[in-house]
């Protein structure tokens, strides 16, 4: 029997992992809808949700409880399984992503050695890539499955924004794999801890590209067109309700995250602490300050999200492509010449 | 039967299921949607071969750029069932038959190349379809078709910016 020959406890490790960061992502994400709405509110000058526990702390529950009880409808000329199938295939991808993100350094537990990473694959961001362009489906097959104008209108803008900067998104990748001259996320951020300077020192322009690219594939503010609830009612989510709905403005949030704890491998060394030296402590406490630091950098990257949200209006749709086409594109390219040119004057 | 065979004849049975239901599907869209399920079956293929560059590109481009373009279209000229042409039993009687034939030619040609006849798959351990192996190829190797392939991509980008400038 060959068919066991699986190192099982491999298995239940990284089951374990999976779980434990699903779960994990999923219970930031319900703090993540409250702290939108708290910064929200303190950057409109006004209290925000504070009725539900201490300070409005269960106002995340009561929300996704109203979600829950809410009545499920499936439109009568609507697509019924792809219907169905567009938020799940929403939600799958943004949750597919944290499975190249390395969380921390090793963790030796019952004579094993951990890594906190579910999968080191030697391509992870080209991995990333390929999730992210997967999460356009998502937004896609359910607003065609609505059988609604508005929908299909908003899931074509949705896509084609989500192509258009996915191309500058690349070519900024492209300048720092050619500094860090590996495209596994786990090489990536090691370099990074082993006590060189962070990525963002040697590629400040590719990351502001990075970071508006990340900003327009996540649809937040000012690249919401897909929502523009004055121009498309809702957008692709209109004839959703209830968890269906539930899960895509989960997805949207889960991309946030997702999306902040690349940027911070990438660019900002991941569960690097700065000025900190690893080695003078246990691995496994080690670990778990790398997690501690990384957590953090995300959830400040999501507020820098909340905090451009709430102060840029939305673009229009014109001038959405204007930028990703002919300022995004150029600037990238330039970026990539210009570290192709250091990288050679250095040689 | 190990792991791999038993993930090798899975894979293929969804890819031939996939792409039958590619074409049996009446509407356009489920057409497209079917055929990104083909995609990912083949870069499973891939990823059996160890080969996860080619595994992720295929990913990529054809399932998330290519296709999309496709749903776009699509969804854009709003194909109806009825709408669609009728085509007359004699026309489909001559397009099964032309198909079975380049069918039977190709499994034929699979068949009596002299490259792949009595050699073992490499599963698992190839390293040739990896980053490295790949970068190493395409740099040395074939440097001059790979540069000029670059140069036409490149101009088709500026020509896209171009033409969204007028």
């Amino acid at each position: 029997m060959t068919l066991i020959s699986f190192d099982w406890a491999l298995v239940i490790e990284k089951l374990i992992l999976i779980v434990i960061i699903v779960l994990t992502t999923l219970l930031i994400t319900l703090y993540t809808t409250f702290g939108e709405r708290k910064v929200a509110a303190i950057l409109q000058d006004r209290p925000g949700p504070n009725r539900a526990g201490p300070f409005g702390l269960l106002q995340p529950l009561a929300d996704g409880l109203k979600l829950i009880m809410k009545e499920e409808i499936i439109p009568t000329s609507a697509s019924k399984w792809l219907f169905i199938l567009g938020p799940g295939l929403a939600m799958t991808a943004s949750l597919m992503t944290s499975a190249v993100i390395p969380w921390g350094t090793d963790v030796h537990l019952f004579g094993r050695t951990i890594a906190l990473q579910v999968a080191d694959i030697n391509i992870g961001i080209l991995y990333v890539f390929a999730v992210v362009s997967m999460g356009v489906y998502g937004i896609m097959i359910g607003g065609w499955a609505s059988n609604n104008k508005f929908s299909l209108m908003s899931a074509l803008r949705a896509a084609s924004q989500a192509i258009s900067y996915e191309i500058a998104m690349g070519l900024a990748l492209i300048a720092l794999l050619m500094t860090t001259g590996s495209l596994s996320l786990k090489t990536i951020v090691a370099d990074q801890a082993a006590g060189n300077w962070w990525n963002v020192v040697y590629q400040p322009l590719g990351f502001i590209i990075f970071f508006i690219c990340a900003m327009a594939e996540c649809n937040r503010t000012p690249f919401d067109l897909p929502e523009a609830e004055n121009e498309l009612n809702f957008g692709y989510h209109q004839e959703y309700s209830s968890m269906k709905l539930g899960f895509y403005l989960f997805a949207e949030y889960v991309n946030m995250i997702m999306s902040s704890a690349i940027m911070a491998s990438l660019y900002f060394g991941g569960y690097d602490l700065p000025f900190f030296d690893e080695t003078t402590v246990a691995p496994n406490i080690a670990a778990m300050i790398g997690v501690g630091t990384l957590l953090i950098k995300i959830v400040l990257f999501v507020f820098l999200f909340m905090w451009i949200r709430w102060t840029i209006p939305r673009f229009r749709y014109d001038q959405l492509m204007n930028l990703g086409w002919k300022t995004m594109i150029p600037l990238a390219l330039f970026n990539m010449l210009l570290t192709g040119t250091l990288i050679l004057a250095k040689l | 039967m190990s792991i791999i065979q038993i993930l090798f004849f899975a894979l293929s049975a969804f890819a031939i299921l996939s792409a039958i239901m590619v074409l049996v599907s009446k509407n356009p869209i489920h057409s497209v949607l079917w055929l990104i399920l083909v995609f990912f079956a083949i870069s499973g293929h891939y990823i059996l071969l160890n080969a996860q560059f080619l595994a992720i590109v295929n990913i990529i481009v054809y399932a998330g750029a290519i296709m999309v373009l496709f749903l776009f279209v699509i969804m854009l000229i709003n194909v109806k069932k009825d709408s669609e042409p009728q085509k007359q039993f004699l026309v489909k009687l001559l397009g099964v038959v032309a198909g079975g034939s380049f069918l039977t030619l190709l499994v034929a040609l699979v068949k009596q190349t002299a490259q792949i006849q009595g050699r073992t798959l490499l599963m698992k351990d190839g390293v040739i379809g990896l980053i490295h192996p790949l970068g190493k190829a395409l740099f040395n190797d074939y440097v001059v078709p790979f540069e000029i392939s670059s140069v036409l991509f490149l101009s088709a980008m500026v020509g896209a910016v171009i033409i969204g400038k007028k």
